[in-house]
């Protein structure tokens, strides 16, 4: 079974998927992930979807899993490339892609990961009495 | 309903293992591109493969996927016929409603399937297990 | 209506023992058919070519435009009608070429005057009204193909999609949205927005008198199938008529973002982006 590379840039996991995955490889890039998130602490995973040619329900699923599993982790999924004739073919079969973020390429899904963060520090800082004293 | 004429012999592929339904989606693409489907007419019909040639392998316990070139007067097509000697699908109706799944997926597969071709026939029984025909044509 | 064999022969034999008179003739016909709009020159190439296809199944045996043997025959037809469809000749001009080879006929045969000679004729004529008819059927087919070409073209160039700003695209719809047009207009529309890196669409219809179920449910979906790929639309210009039809036929516009003109949608769009950049930039400061 052929298998997805995971590759750290930054604080960022980028999955490039690059072949017509076996259901099999996307369960196995499902847990590969997971694992690679905790290792190396990263807030932040962008699947490039460009090389794929269609997506069907068993990877939609895979994409929304791992959206939520890293959610868990404390990462933040941005799903990029996605091409049109994919786009209109998944709205047609119904799937929803519910809960993931998605960006038309990589800068964009950096930019929205980078983003995300600020976000999250801001209500952290908000949240925090303490913290906000501590700044100036 | 299908419709139309076969053209020529249709290329079989034994679906056993997931790997195979990448070979079936490969196979489905190759075919619609020879019949020059258009780019998203071509995602739509792999994409419905993969689809049922996954529910072949899972719900099916594996069989077989045909696909021939077809034709109706001016259009051409491609057509794929999925099928196995599972236990067959006992409520058709509740089958193809979105978000039915008696195996933890979407419950899309069928019913999204439905929507992505242009004819689409379900034959099934306990005795003979199930067998689908699609069809996608050329525009 | 095909020749038998010696009919065949006998033509090839007449044909090619005048050649050069046969060709002469011949291209004058189809010069003064014409008046001057293609050359001398390439009519006299043209008229070579039938002549020697002619002549060529002619030699080969009872000549049978379905035949196998006839393939180089069918091709020159098919080559001559095809030019003659893409130059905007009618199809009377181009059929006239091929039908002045009866008074080149006319004149070898007069000058033998025997009973077999009006029997070939009678036989040469049909064979000619044959080729005739092949001709203007594959000059047709070339026009349709040629008129199919000219609508796919037109349509693509009554949907333009335009870069309105950084990041900004917009497509201007004007005139009736059928389904075959709102969905080309979708594709081009999703495509342009992966070409230009561009997160906001803005889809205006003022230009557009009414839609139907089918055309809302296009652009409906093409405003999913933008955010499935990371980008969101915007629609603007709805008219009065419209969202009553929309409303009535029940469709969802959901959280779908609305604005009654395209400078509305801009500055919608540009305020979003201003608001995330005001929001932000101090957070880089920090
Ligand atoms: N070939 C088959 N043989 C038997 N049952 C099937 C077959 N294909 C589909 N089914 C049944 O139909 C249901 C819906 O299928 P589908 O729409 O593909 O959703 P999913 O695969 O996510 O369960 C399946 O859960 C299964 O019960
Ligand atoms: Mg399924």
């Amino acid at each position: 079974m052929e298998r997805v590379p995971i590759l750290k840039i930054g604080d960022i996991l980028l999955v490039s998927i690059q072949l017509d995955m076996s259901d099999q490889t996307a369960v196995q890039l499902q847990e590969d992930l997971a694992e690679r998130i905790v290792a190396t602490g990263c807030h932040g995973v962008i699947i490039d979807i460009t090389a794929l040619d269609i997506v069907d329900s068993f990877v939609g699923r895979m994409l929304s899993t791992i959206a939520s599993i890293s959610k868990v982790l404390d990462a933040e999924t941005v799903v990029v490339g996605m091409r049109p004739a994919v786009a209109i073919t998944l709205v047609e079969l119904g799937l929803s892609l519910n809960g993931i973020r998605t960006a038309l390429n990589v800068e964009r899904g950096m930019e929205l990961i980078a983003a995300a963060r600020a976000d999250e520090l801001d209500h952290q800082l908000d949240d925090d009495p303490d913290a906000e004293t501590a700044t100036p | 309903m299908t419709t139309g004429v076969d053209l020529g012999q249709p290329q079989a592929q034994a679906v056993r293992s997931d790997e195979d339904v990448v070979r079936v989606r490969q196979l489905v693409r190759t075919v619609a591109v020879a019949v020059k489907l258009s780019l998203v007419d071509q995602t739509k019909v792999v994409t419905a493969a993969s689809e049922l040639a996954r529910n072949t392998l899972v719900y099916g316990g594996g069989g077989t996927v045909e696909v021939t070139t077809v034709e109706n007067g001016r259009r051409k097509g491609v057509r794929i016929v999925f099928a196995d000697s599972g236990p067959g699908i006992a409520d058709l109706d509740l089958a193809l409603t979105d978000g039915y799944t008696t195996g933890g997926g979407l419950g899309l597969g069928l019913s999204g399937s439905r929507r992505l071709v242009d004819e689409f026939e379900i034959d099934t029984s306990a005795e003979t297990g199930t067998r689908i025909t699609v069809t996608k044509w050329s525009r | 209506m095909a020749l038998n064999a010696e009919e065949s022969g006998r033509l090839a034999a007449l044909l090619g023992g005048h050649a050069e008179q046969v060709t002469q003739r011949w291209t004058d016909i189809v010069a003064s058919s014409l008046r001057g709009r293609l050359s001398h020159a390439e009519l006299r190439r043209q008229v070579e070519d039938l002549h020697r296809a002619i002549v060529g199944a002619g030699e080969q045996g009872a000549i049978d435009l379905s035949a196998e043997h006839a393939a180089e025959l069918r091709a020159a037809l098919s080559e001559l009608s095809r030019g003659r469809a893409r130059q905007g000749f009618s199809a009377t001009e181009t059929t006239i070429s091929i039908f002045a080879l009866k008074d080149v006929l006319a004149d070898l045969v007069q000058g033998s005057a025997t009973a077999d000679a009006l029997h070939d004729y009678v036989a040469f004529s049909k064979l000619v009204d044959e080729l005739g008819l092949f001709t203007f059927e594959s000059f047709v087919r070339t026009r349709e193909s040629l008129i199919a070409d000219q609508a796919e073209q037109l349509l693509e160039l009554s949907t333009p999609v335009v870069k309105l700003w950084e990041g900004v695209v917009a497509v201007p719809l004007v005139g009736t949205l059928d389904s075959a047009r709102a969905q080309v207009v979708m594709e081009r529309l999703l495509q342009t927005l992966v070409d230009t890196g561009s997160p906001y669409a803005i889809i205006d219809i003022t230009g557009v008198p009414a839609v139907d179920t089918q055309v809302a449910q296009h652009i409906l979906k093409t405003v999913v199938a933008a955010r499935l790929m990371g980008a969101d639309c915007i629609i603007s210009g709805i008219r009065p008529q419209i969202a009553q039809t929309i409303v009535a036929l029940g469709i969802e516009f959901g959280d779908i973002a609305t604005k009654a003109s395209l400078a509305d949608a801009l500055r919608h769009v540009l305020r979003l982006n201003g608001v995330e950049t005001a929001r932000r930039q101090p957070r880089r400061d920090v």
